[in-house]
């Protein structure tokens, strides 16, 4: 009877070893199982993990599902904090980012720096906006910023970051264009909303005069026409439906303010499979497939990979950080 | 006229057998998500969404299972609320305030039953409105800005004290207690952390699910644990399913009112349903001043908040569906998959996209009788969970919780922090002290600040604009109102008792 019932442990022991080796086996053949998306379902980051994750399989460059994790916190921080401490060398790993992290790397508010990750790519990018309402006394983005500088008490522009986060200094960084002295830049008033699309139904509200933040979220706004575009932070005007709307560039005003989405990996993971993982996302950056997925979401196709995203990303920050420092909201 | 062609057109669509079939398979497992404690209608929809990829779904049919997931788990959560003291989610909270006591008074087959027709009720309100008057509601809730946000959250704090039965000061502490947890986290409006410690895991503040799951399910098991050395829990009987003609009848104009006030919070985007079965449940209390026995097992205190949660539910689609703004986080969720799948909602959604929204409205009176049809029988079957034993029923509970928890930020960090809350929902038992304010000021208070420092914001710091609009003053006169009516109402019956005396 004892020995019995050992052999039964023993056994059970056995096919739970077995099956622990079976679950932890890595996969060799293929570079990308799993997409951490450092924020709660329905966010930017999420869709990036979930869009792409999907295309993965659609497009047979994984032969499981990519498990999508959403792993919230600090605006990116928890899940930065997690690969950094334990998981730097999980080839098999890719972390959904954006300008919006990026900001949070340049105002030192994540636990390291640049290179604590392996910068992937940028698949596409959204594009920032300046919308009043459709009845509102501004017509042109001049008449704004002349409003803005002269009476800055005299507005309250609203977006979905808070005060120094990447919607407000894009506005800001028009206000300096416009010849806004420096000590006065803090007396714009800035409201933070959960989101652009909140922020655009409290300016059709009345509640606020000004909305700064992205096109891809309230696209439905301007093209129902309740809301008036003086101007779009691209180089370029933007592919149809679009393209009627007016660049700060062409109003003179030399601003832009993408919202890129991309990805970084672990810092600790090999150039064999860094290389390997870019290619995958170039192969996907490719198809059509991917193409119809980003303008269908507002966003614009736009290719940074391996080294020449790692330098991009190294580049903006030190931009964002040196703006963050002229207008004020860092020291 | 328009709506009516419209809407037959759209019971075409959701009848095919296709619809039909996610539609009952998601009011099924919402039910079941809903009722177990941690899993609540953020984490099905969630989990659902990848599925609805798998089997390349069209846009209307996967919109049409997560919304039933959605309903579902409204009807799913009130479950646990009544048969074992443990919320299934946020909304469902009020639900244990007198739907545990009846439990305990052998009367928990009759909560069951009444809180599905209230929920049932509830429900079609929301949804009529939302066929109704949905745009001329989307005006409305665009004249609510900052501060008249502010006043709506001044309105469910002036009227927390009412929450439970006991005392009032402690009521207070221990909504001041959840006022400060709220402060946790990174704020909003500086982007200054505040309290946390330099731990990345509190950056977005304390999650009201792992404060619930903690502060009711794990104190639940740990008084549980307390109780088992000393008397064995009697073995409650359920009784019958249906309510009697009386109690039904007695329930009727609660349940009206509290559809209407649910359906107000859930089309405020922002306030959600939460709020809704919170102020409905305040509110009829306070209506009915002494004529109700709020916190001892009134039935009107099970249909409140029920029929005032799945109104929010359904409200709450209004400004998703028409603005493109979530009033919650299963919206939000919702609003995702609908921009993955290349509709973008917002104003023009309903000229564009008229198939995909009426059927999504057709599938929701669909559903919501389905739910009724599921939940009414299946009473019996909950009912088992009573006979369950305890030392079969609390590892299962406790299981379950860290599972949800676990699956919200796939931390660890947070089942530390439920267990914490545990042990502090347990010693609050011990002292008397209610746990829901702590969860309302954990829940409500942050919104309530951001929207004040929003309208300080706007306003240049001038506390004028906080009673500058019509909505406000409104809003503040009803609480006043609402308050004072509850003194002289008692000053009444305390004059009379001398009188008599």
């Amino acid at each position: 009877m004892t020995i019995l019932t050992h052999a039964r442990h023993g056994f059970a022991a056995a096919t739970l070893l077995g099956l622990g080796l079976a679950v932890s086996t890595p996969s060799q053949a293929l570079p990308i199982d799993e997409c951490i998306a450092p924020a709660d379902p329905g966010g930017g980051w999420d869709f990036t993990c979930r869009s792409v994750g999907k295309l993965l399989l659609d497009l047979e460059l994984v032969d499981s599902p990519v498990q999508v994790t959403n792993m919230p916190g600090g605006v990116g921080a928890v899940a930065f904090a997690n690969v950094a401490g334990n998981r730097s060398d999980d080839s098999d790993l890719i972390v959904a980012t954006s300008t919006v992290g990026m900001t949070q790397i340049a105002q030192g508010k994540y636990p390291g720096d640049a290179d604590t990750m392996r910068w992937l790519a940028m698949l596409g990018t959204d594009v920032g906006v300046i919308l009043v309402d459709d009845e509102s006394e501004y017509e042109s983005l001049d008449q704004l910023l002349d409003t803005m500088v002269n009476d800055p008490d005299s507005l309250a522009m609203a977006g979905s970051s808070g005060a120094g986060g990447w919607d407000h200094i894009r506005a800001l960084m028009l206000a300096k264009k416009a010849g806004m002295p420096a000590d006065q830049i803090s007396s714009v008033r800035w409201v933070q909303f959960d989101g652009g699309g909140p922020a655009v139904t409290q300016m059709m509200g009345g509640h606020v005069d000004v909305v700064s933040t992205d096109l891809g979220e309230i696209a439905g706004f301007i093209e129902s026409g309740d809301v008036r575009v003086l101007a779009v932070l691209s180089d370029e005007p933007l592919p149809e439906p679009f393209a009627g709307l007016p660049t700060a560039v062409s109003q003179g005003y030399d601003v832009t303010g993408y919202n890129w989405r991309g990805f970084y990996t672990g810092g600790d993971v090999s150039d064999e499979d860094y290389s390997a993982m870019v290619e995958t996302l170039a192969t996907l950056y490719e198809s059509d497939e991917w193409k119809d997925v980003a303008q269908q979401n507002g966003l614009v196709p736009l290719w940074r990979g391996g080294e020449a995203f790692n330098d991009f990303v190294r580049e903006s920050i030190g931009d964002v950080e040196e703006i963050s420092r002229e207008i004020g909201v860092m020291e | 006229m328009d709506i009516l062609a419209y809407l037959a057109q759209g019971f075409v669509v959701a009848t095919e057998p296709q619809h039909l079939m996610l539609a009952l398979i998601g009011c099924a497992l919402g039910t079941l998500i809903g009722a177990l404690p941690g899993l609540g209608p953020v984490n099905g929809v969630a989990l659902m969404i990848p599925l609805t990829f798998n089997f390349s779904l069209s846009p209307t049919a996967a919109l049409i299972l997560l919304v039933s997931i959605y309903y579902g788990c409204m009807y799913g959560g009130r479950i646990s609320s009544i048969l074992l003291n443990i919320p299934g989610d946020e909304p469902a909270m009020m639900t244990t305030l007198d739907g545990y006591p009846m439990a305990l008074k052998g009367r928990g087959g009759e909560a069951l039953g009444l809180s599905g027709v209230a929920s049932f009720v509830g429900a079609t309100v929301a949804t009529i409105g939302l066929t109704l008057f949905a745009p001329l509601l989307v005006g409305f809730a665009i004249r609510f800005g900052p501060a008249e946000y502010f006043a709506l959250f001044m309105l469910a704090f002036a009227t927390i004290g009412g929450v439970t039965s006991g005392s009032l000061s402690k009521s207070f502490v221990a909504a001041c207690l959840g006022l400060l947890l709220g402060t946790v986290g990174i704020d909003a409006v500086s982007s200054v952390p505040r309290f946390t410690f330099g731990w990345f895991e509190i950056y977005d503040g304390i999650d009201f699910i792992v404060a619930l799951v903690g502060l009711f399910a794990i104190s639940e098991c740990l008084v549980f644990l307390e109780d088992i050395r000393h008397s064995n829990k009697p073995t409650m009987k359920l009784g019958s399913a249906i309510p009697g003609m009386r109690t039904a009848w007695r329930c009727v104009p609660t349940i009206t009112r509290s559809s209407f006030v649910g359906f107000i919070a859930g089309v405020l985007p922002g306030a959600g349903a939460a709020l809704g079965s919170f102020l409905s449940y305040t509110l009829e209390k306070r209506w009915l001043g002494r004529r109700g026995d709020f916190g001892n097992g009134d039935p009107r205190g099970v249909a409140a908040p029920e029929a005032g949660n799945n109104a929010a539910a359904g409200g709450a689609l209004i400004p998703m569906l028409s603005l493109g703004i979530p009033g919650s986080g299963t919206t939000a969720i919702l609003l995702a998959l609908l921009l993955s799948m290349n509709i973008t909602p917002g104003p023009l959604l309903f000229q564009q996209q008229p198939e995909m929204v009426w059927g999504l409205v057709a599938a929701l009176f669909i559903g919501n009788l389905m739910l009724l049809v599921l939940n009414i029988p299946l009473v019996g079957l909950f009912a088992r969970v009573l006979r369950a034993p305890g030392w079969f029923l609390m590892p299962m509970v406790v299981m379950v919780a860290f599972v949800g928890v676990y699956s919200l930020s796939n931390s660890a960090f947070d089942l530390y922090m439920m267990l914490g809350f545990g042990v502090l929902g347990y010693v609050l038992r011990k002292l008397e002290i209610p746990t829901v304010p702590v969860v309302l000021g954990l829940l409500l208070g942050g919104q309530m600040e951001y929207n004040l420092r929003r309208a300080m914001a706007i306003s240049g710091g001038d506390w004028d604009i906080l009673w500058n609009s019509g909505i406000s003053v409104g809003i503040y006169a009803f609480a006043i109102t609402l308050i004072s009516a509850g003194l002289v109402y008692g000053w009444l019956v305390r004059q009379r008792r001398i009188n008599a005396g």
